[in-house]
């Protein structure tokens, strides 16, 4: 049996140090090690975006990065996104508002995608071609990302950018 | 869906990352993961130990120096899409690295993973082979530079040893009035190239003095389209070149399956020659204008 | 009751109660159940797609540290009252049912069939004890063609049935015959509908927990709780009250989740046994292998027509490859066959049905649940007749359309139910006009030669539909306000995105005047309501949403009448709203649903005042009766690159009408998403198998999903003809939008390269195949 590795991972501004088996990939580690259940995984081999966090900052498919690869990173997740208070955020709101889940399964893949589209995004306005561009790397079987591109575009006019 | 079990290290220079490669069984070098990952988990792959080129300084970033770029190869797709100065001196390098995956698979994949992977749908090394990009590599012995038509040994196979790992890339920056395109077909934009076409074109007066043809998705490795630089090279590029030059391409003998059979690749492989050639020979006017 | 609160809320798209959980990632879908000492499966799968099982070597798997377990068909079945799942949906046509036994053993019929299951630690383990199997086969002959299975001379696809021909039926009426021999004009085609899987982004999982009391609970990603639970009880010899099935936040259902697949009695089985809690979540690469899908429908129709145009008759065979087992019945191309009528007067129409075993996974619904094939079938044979006699698409369309002054319009097919279909409401060629109207179609010519002589290929298309919705017997819905004031709704409908929450609770408290966020409501557990169907046949808000609407209005009756005695005021006087029971125009004169409630909940000794029945509470089963039709109409416009055969969809309208909304916003998603669907059926999907059974697309990047840079932005226009068959005049959403796209795209590629004369008759349209029809027809000498 391969060792168990220590790793010290940073998630939602929260420290967590775990022993892990190197197989353990990020979203296991989320879901099962911490008990953050709200990344999901869909397929596992980094093609429909369910398991999509941020790892410093950049989107990545936690299901295709180990656990102990982000030893010592910062991990955010859909947990950490509304306020404390459970007042949602922007991207949330406007998820809500223009119908942009159904059974809410992908749903915080595309809550982390559009986050970092926004801190990209340097204040200026998005293309409906654009945005379809951006998010086609999460799969909806439900919505036909009507919705969803709907309310990146409202929440990415230079308007709504600074906004949390 | 879970990998077999195995360990994990994460050396901190090339030297301690060879030593490893060379000691351990069955040991693989893991880049940016967006690759060999979904494939262990799928146990179609399944290493002993992982060997984490990741926390090695200096296998990151473009540096430039007069006449070259020197790419780290553990550089992601999302810096070179980002890079200025990739934009800028070697835009066709620029225009293969967008149609690579999404952002998410960008920010992790490295352009040294996707050359060492080699998939015959992927965009960078066929922009490496029309780039005539040279490896420099490192193994026990020291290192080794090669050009990229040494790079390639079979399907998912490239020549280099168990025991070497790419470090970094040169490529020749792209002259001003050169000019370039890279063109893919596939069925959503993200997807891997069915076919990929990269051309690099330069022109004396109205002849093509120097052209460079590569295809993608026809063979395990791009394939340069020796007989078309040929042809097209000390002639006017008019209809009739691009024709000829499509025609070779879509002679080319072709693997293909029930989706997009050899016959339907070899046509594509027509279409994005001529279509390529008439880009880059636009480009070669944008350029020289500008 | 003069002034109905419930108009308030009606047609409102308010905002789901769902959502706030979910955008938080508080959602809890199967594989988020967490439970002490819970271990987790993984099934031995079947590698090949037929043979005889010669032995099965579990030791090494068994010896593996962190295998708690490990059960094949041997192990099991003493756990198990009955050798097979029962599964059958009676029908006459079934010549043979094909339950599925829970773990394979002797035959194995498909790749991906369970064999067994190790049960350890972690799924990591287990997965390794699965590697560690030893199985040893003798090969068989496979059977993948529908229409060759059929032949007398095929090898069997299963050796315990006498032949592969599963299912006969022929599908007839009017006289045919006559109406072929007297046709001014004919038209032939011959079909290859392939239809993908499911595909939600959640695959299937179950866990089983057995407590200190042998009450079973049963989480399962499911679309049927209560058919779950009947089949455990049956299945293993318990009795109702031990059994409880929930069905969690679950992840999309399309059809999938609501057929039983072995592994919902397998893991329930083994959590009894080792009476420890077991959990499966199915992996992708099972999901692809494991459950149930679409695949080819293979038409050979012929259609007559009179000399103006008018349908006289169709006649023809349908090859359905039903997979290697009947978990589902009929129902797929049984729907395939008499959606091909459509909005349209068919006066004759004589289809043999043939459903054949294949060695591949069984063949169940999807979204459309093969209504989407027989619309695409009679939507090519109206074009192909409109180029045969030189009309337009919408000419011959509108001279066959059922007119408003004919409804309701009655087809002489008896359904499932034993009813005579009869399409209840809708204005079909007022339907098609709108969408003509809002689409620019007549101007389109203008825009497609302009783009021909710039070299583009732009084509346009039409398609018409009808679904039946809402599908019975009946489903179950009550409601209590507590003496809190709260108010309480379960119901067996269950849900899995539809927003049957919402919905239920928009419908609750409008009739009590209340916020839809007040209402609690609880679905998808067998504990909540005894009786219970669940979710398919676009059915839920025609079933439930009548049932929780009828329930809510006795409430409110009863409340009324309570408080007229509490305040010494007259009912018809009395007006609730916001949780109150006021006299209308003086509101201070007012008792809360809550003191009703106390007042009707009793006190020691007391009678209940106003000689009532305790409790404010009512349950109603609604029974729909027969189909209630939505219909809908299509325009898609098209860009073909003939030198690739690449298609874009560059405009998309649809005019729907599934009767009166209750919340227009989600019978939008409900349309959209069906819509994106059809699109993937049409262009992209295609599970593939090679010719020894072995599945050849089994991720993500071979089989191709729709992604939001594929798909066009979609007009959606309604119209509301409300149905006289139930009392809030609704019809289901959830699929239709499914059913016109197929027929509609490829419509659309065919008019843009009209000079070529293109024929399309496989789905998926893919790039190789359109590019190959393009270059025969260019080998023939039209240029494009």
């Amino acid at each position: 049996m391969p060792e168990l590795y220590p790793v010290k991972i940073h998630v939602n501004g929260t420290t967590y140090e775990r022993r892990v088996e190197p197989r353990m990939h990020l979203a296991d580690f989320l879901r099962h090690e911490i008990d953050l259940t709200g990344t999901h995984i869909g397929c596992e081999h980094g093609v429909c975006g369910a398991c999509t966090v941020l790892v410093d900052g950049a989107s990545v498919r936690s299901c295709l990065m180990l656990a102990v690869q982000t030893d010592g990173r910062s991990v955010d997740t859909v947990e950490g996104v509304a306020a404390a208070d459970g007042t949602l955020n922007p991207v949330q709101a406007a998820l809500s508002k223009h119908h942009g889940l159904q059974c809410g399964f992908c749903t915080p893949g595309i809550i982390m995608t559009i986050t970092e589209m926004r801190k990209e995004s340097g204040g200026r306005q998005w293309t409906e071609d654009e945005v379809r561009a951006a998010l086609s790397g999460n799969l909806c079987r439900c919505t036909g990302y009507q919705g969803m591109v709907d309310a990146a575009l409202e929440v990415l006019t230079p308007l709504n950018l600074g906004r949390d | 869906m879970k990998p077999v079990p195995f360990d994990y290290h994460v050396p901190t220079s090339v030297a301690d990352a060879v030593e490893l490669l060379r000691t351990l069984p069955n040991a693989r070098a893991l880049a940016g993961g967006q690759s060999l990952i979904p494939m262990m988990n799928l146990r179609a792959a399944a290493p002993s130990h992982l060997i984490d080129l990741g926390k090695i300084p200096d296998l990151c970033g473009v540096h430039e120096t007069a006449s070259n770029l020197r790419i780290g190869a553990m550089t992601t797709q999302r810096s070179l899409e980002r890079s200025a100065v990739v934009r800028r001196h070697c835009p066709l390098l620029g225009e293969a690295v967008d149609h690579v995956g999404h952002q998410q698979t960008r920010n992790r994949g490295t352009i040294g993973g996707s050359l060492c992977h080699l998939d015959p749908g992927a965009e960078l090394p066929v922009a490496a082979a029309a780039l005539e990009m040279t490896f420099t590599v490192t193994g026990p012995g020291g290192s080794r530079t090669m050009s990229f038509d040494e790079f390639p040994a079979g399907y998912l196979t490239t020549t280099l040893e168990p025991d070497e790992i790419l470090t970094h890339i040169d490529v020749r920056k792209t002259l001003p009035h050169e000019g370039y395109a890279f063109l893919e077909f596939n069925q959503r934009p993200a997807d891997f190239a069915i076919v990929s076409v990269a051309v690099l074109l330069t022109l004396d007066g109205e002849q093509v003095s120097q052209v460079r043809v590569v295809l993608g998705g026809i063979d395990y490795a791009p394939i340069r389209l020796l007989e078309a630089e040929a042809t097209l090279t000390g002639n006017r590029l008019d209809d009739k070149a691009f024709e000829a030059a499509a025609a070779i391409a879509a002679a080319h003998p072709c693997e293909g399956d029930e989706v997009s059979p050899p016959e339907f690749r070899q046509h594509l492989a027509g279409v994005l020659v001529r279509r390529a050639l008439r880009k880059a020979l636009e480009r070669t006017k944008v350029s020289v204008n500008a | 009751m003069t002034d109905n609160p419930f108009q308030s809320w009606m047609s409102k798209s308010v905002p789901r109660v769902e959502d706030d959980r979910l955008l938080q990632g508080r959602g809890k879908f199967l594989d988020d159940i967490r439970l002490d000492r819970l271990l987790m499966a993984a099934f031995v799968r079947s590698p090949v797609a037929h043979a005889i099982l010669k032995k099965i070597n579990l030791d090494a798997a068994r010896a593996l540290p962190g295998v708690r377990a490990v059960f094949s068909y041997n192990d099991l079945r003493p756990l198990l009252s009955l050798d097979r799942i029962p599964l059958a949906l009676p029908s006459g046509a079934i010549r043979f049912d094909v339950d599925p036994p829970a773990l394979a053993h002797e035959e194995i019929c498909y790749v991906g069939e369970p064999i067994a299951v190790v049960i350890a630690e972690t799924r990591a383990i287990a997965e390794d004890a699965v590697a560690l199997v030893e199985l040893e086969f003798d090969p068989l002959p496979v059977v993948m063609d529908p229409r060759d299975g059929v032949d007398k001379d095929a090898p069997k696809a299963r050796l315990d049935c006498p032949d592969n021909l599963v299912a006969r039926h022929v599908l007839k009426y009017g006289n045919g015959e006559a109406a072929f021999a007297a046709a001014a004009h004919r038209v032939k085609d011959c079909f290859r509908l392939n239809k993908g899987g499911g595909h939600s982004m959640e695959p299937r999982g179950i866990v089983a927990r057995v407590d200190d009391d042998d009450l079973l609970t049963v989480w399962d990603s499911t679309q049927m709780p209560h058919r779950a639970k009947a089949i455990l009880v049956n299945a293993l010899g318990l009795s109702e009250e031990k059994v409880r099935v929930i069905a969690p936040d679950v992840g999309g259902g399309f059809g999938p989740k609501a057929v039983f697949h072995p592994e919902e009695l397998v893991i329930p089985a083994v959590a009894l046994k080792l009476r420890t809690p077991v959990k499966w979540a199915e992996d992708r690469f099972e999901s692809f292998t494991a459950t149930v899908q679409e695949r080819v429908q293979i038409w050979d129709m012929e259609a007559a027509f009179d000399a103006e145009g008018k349908l006289l008759a169709i006649r023809g065979q349908l090859f359905h490859d039903h997979g290697a087992a009947t978990p589902y019945g009929v129902a797929l191309p049984y729907n395939a066959a008499t959606n091909l009528i459509g909005p349209y007067a068919l006066p004759a129409y004589d289809l043999e049905i043939l459903m054949c075993l294949t060695n591949m996974v069984p063949a169940c619904p999807t979204r459309g649940a093969g209504r989407p094939q027989g619309t695409f079938v009679m939507e090519r044979l109206l074009d192909r007749a409109a180029d045969e006699l030189g009309l337009a698409r919408e000419e011959i369309r509108q001279r066959n359309l059922i007119p408003l002054e004919q409804m309701p319009y009655t087809i002489p097919v008896i359904m499932r139910d034993g009813s005579t279909m009869t399409y209840d409401s809708g204005d079909y060629p007022e339907c098609q006009r709108r969408v003509l109207e809002a689409a620019g179609w007549s101007e389109f010519d203008k825009r497609r030669d302009a783009a021909r002589r710039d070299g583009r290929f732009l084509g346009i298309g039409l398609s018409n539909y009808v679904e039946g919705t809402g599908r019975g017997p009946f489903e179950s819905a009550s409601i209590r306000v507590g003496p809190s004031g709260k108010i309480m709704v379960s119901s067996g409908a269950t849900a899995q995105g539809q927003g049957v929450k919402s919905m239920l609770a928009q419908i609750s408290a409008g009739v009590l005047g209340m916020n839809p966020k007040d209402v609690h409501v609880v679905d998808g557990d067998t504990n909540a309501t005894v009786l219970g169907l669940g979710a398919f046949a676009s059915r839920q808000a025609v079933t439930a949403g009548n049932a929780i609407y009828l329930a809510t209005r006795r409430v409110a009756e009863k409340a009324r009448a309570m408080a007229a005695h509490m305040l010494e005021a007259s009912a018809d006087d009395l007006e609730i709203a916001d949780g109150n029971i006021f006299v209308k125009g003086v509101p201070q004169l007012k008792v809360t649903l809550g003191d009703v409630s106390k007042a009707l909940s009793g006190m020691p000794g007391y009678a209940i005042p106003g000689g009532m029945e305790p409790g404010l509470e009512a349950a109603v089963d609604f029974q729909p009766g027969p189909l209630t039709y939505t219909n809908g109409s299509h325009v898609a416009e098209v860009e073909v690159d003939p030198d690739t055969g690449a298609v874009k969809i560059t405009r998309y309208v649809v005019v729907h009408d599934c009767g009166r909304m209750i919340n227009p916003m989600m019978v939008e998603g409900q349309v959209l998403g069906g819509v994106v669907h059809g699109i993937g059926a049409t262009l992209l999907e295609w599970m593939r198998y090679d010719d020894q059974g072995q599945p050849a697309t089994v991720t993500y990047a071979d089989y191709l999903l729709p992604t939001c840079d594929v798909v066009p932005r979609i007009e959606i226009h309604h119209m509301e003809s409300p149905t006289p068959l139930n009392p809030l005049g609704v019809k289901g959403a959830a699929e239709s939008g499914t059913i016109g796209a197929p027929a509609v795209i490829v419509s659309a590629i065919e008019d843009a390269l009209r000079p070529l004369k293109i024929r399309i008759r496989d789905l998926p349209v893919t790039p190789a195949r359109l590019r190959a029809l393009i270059a025969a027809a260019q080998g023939k000498g039209a240029a494009p």
